[in-house]
């Protein structure tokens, strides 16, 4: 099994580099090359605060400023015509910038054109809730709270969505183990029988090849399993039996080497 | 009062069966097993094949109930989340006894492919299992095996002695 490696600094120090390997850059293209999206945006930066802004992959990106999010919003929805909010999420930049980044994908189903609204939100802060604009907003918030520990205020069901309500830390964080902490290892243990049963039950056994020949049935031997609970420790016979159908079936004879003869040359 | 006289050294036999207790009630107890509706993720799609006319588990008088009160099979199909589990051991505790359980599929069994911080490593951490079933997901003619496999080990348990539970929680 591999071993673990603490992963905090995952964002730092990636761990395998490609020598040969070229980043894909997205081209962005210019606002003025789309006759929509350039009318759209003339409108929108004559209002807002806009950081950054460009076409890449036919979607057009606005960096806001996140005390910003719903003036925009509802300003997109109702006078812009982007009517939907597809998704949103967040993605963890604490390592590298001490925050997240916010994304916020609308669809305009009169124009059929895509836009994507970005903002950074500090570590400690929060952003205001949507879900007075769009019900669509609602789990999604839940979800990116639940998943990346990122504060949403005004928010009418403010619970985890998807890990169980006291569940510890936020899972998709990049610093979160891929095997969990130790409240998620024994998260069922403590849960249902107490931490007095950690003892009893055991770590998790995650090996995937692993065999115990001293298991409950003795699996692992061959023709000698064992009734439940018989210790088996001291007791280890020869066996010669090397598949489990040897001596049940008459049709099954094993190939013998000593009995069998190897051609030298083919007849 | 009897018009004839029944022969019985001649007419095949005393209508008289002997037997033991333990046979006659494991009879009835591995012939009527009724597993619990309940299923966890694709294993439960084979399970539901299995139950359906095609396979018919009927004919194995085994129906499956809709309630844990009422079963006493728990067929755990499919990956048990952790945060399942604690439903999953409450649905096991209102089973009445005798209850026997059948942990199906890989994930079920260890925990499969899915080796992360929210799967259950193998659902025997929080429920005693009978019979494991490998596969992924297990075709039900090997639902229907271990439910066989499952009679015959019922038919070799004793009904005075309490069967040891695999787990001591």
């Amino acid at each position: 099994m591999r071993k673990y490696t603490p992963k905090d600094d995952v964002q730092r120090k990636a761990p395998f580099s490609d020598r040969f390997f070229v980043s894909p850059n997205v081209p962005r293209t210019d606002i003025s090359d789309d006759e929509i999206f350039s009318k759209d945006y003339e409108i929108f930066s004559s209002k807002f605060n806009v950081l950054q802004a460009f076409v890449e992959h036919t979607h057009l990106v606005i960096y806001i400023d996140k005390n910003d999010i719903v003036e925009v919003m509802n300003f997109l929805s109702n006078e812009l015509e982007y009517d939907m909010l597809m998704e949103m999420s967040a993605i963890d930049y604490l390592a590298a910038r001490d925050g997240y980044e916010l994304f916020y994908e609308m669809l305009s189903l009169s124009k059929h054109k895509r836009l994507r609204i970005k903002c950074f939100l500090d570590k400690n802060d929060s952003v205001e809730s949507l879900t007075s604009i769009f019900d669509s907003a609602n789990w999604s918030e839940r979800e990116m709270y639940d998943l990346l520990g990122v504060k949403v205020v005004n928010h009418p069901n403010m619970k985890r969505l998807i890990m169980p309500d006291d569940w510890y830390d936020h899972p998709l964080r990049k610093t979160y183990p891929l095997q969990g902490d130790e409240a998620a290892s024994w998260y069922e243990v403590d849960k249902i029988f107490g931490k007095e049963a950690r003892d009893i039950i055991g770590p998790e056994q995650r090996d995937p090849a692993a065999i115990d020949r001293y298991d409950t049935e003795r699996f692992a031997r061959l023709g000698h399993e064992v009734p439940f609970q018989t210790d088996i420790t001291e007791f280890e016979p020869e066996t010669s039996i090397q598949y489990q159908e040897e001596d049940t079936s008459k049709i099954m004879k094993t190939l013998k080497p000593e009995e069998s003869v190897v051609l030298k040359r083919r007849r | 009062m009897a018009q004839h006289k029944v022969n019985y050294l001649q007419d095949g036999g005393a209508p008289i069966k002997l037997t033991t207790i333990d046979k006659l009630v494991n009879f009835g107890r591995s012939n009527s097993l009724w597993p619990m509706t309940y299923g966890l993720a694709c294993c439960a799609i084979e399970m539901m094949a299995t139950g359906a006319s095609r396979y018919d588990f009927d004919r194995f008088g085994t129906i499956f109930r809709a309630s844990p009160r009422q079963s006493d099979v728990l067929i755990i199909a499919g990956t048990l989340t952790k945060k399942h589990a604690e439903f999953m051991r409450r649905l096991y505790d209102q089973m009445p006894d005798p209850k026997w359980v059948i942990s199906m599929g890989s994930c079920a069994n260890t925990g499969g492919m899915f080796n992360t911080y929210a799967t259950v490593q193998g659902a025997d951490r929080i429920i005693p299992v009978d019979i494991y079933l490998p596969g992924c997901a297990p075709r039900p003619e090997t639902l229907q095996y271990a439910l066989m496999t499952l009679q015959r080990k019922i038919r070799k348990e004793s009904i005075f002695r309490a069967h040891k539970k695999k787990r001591l929680v």
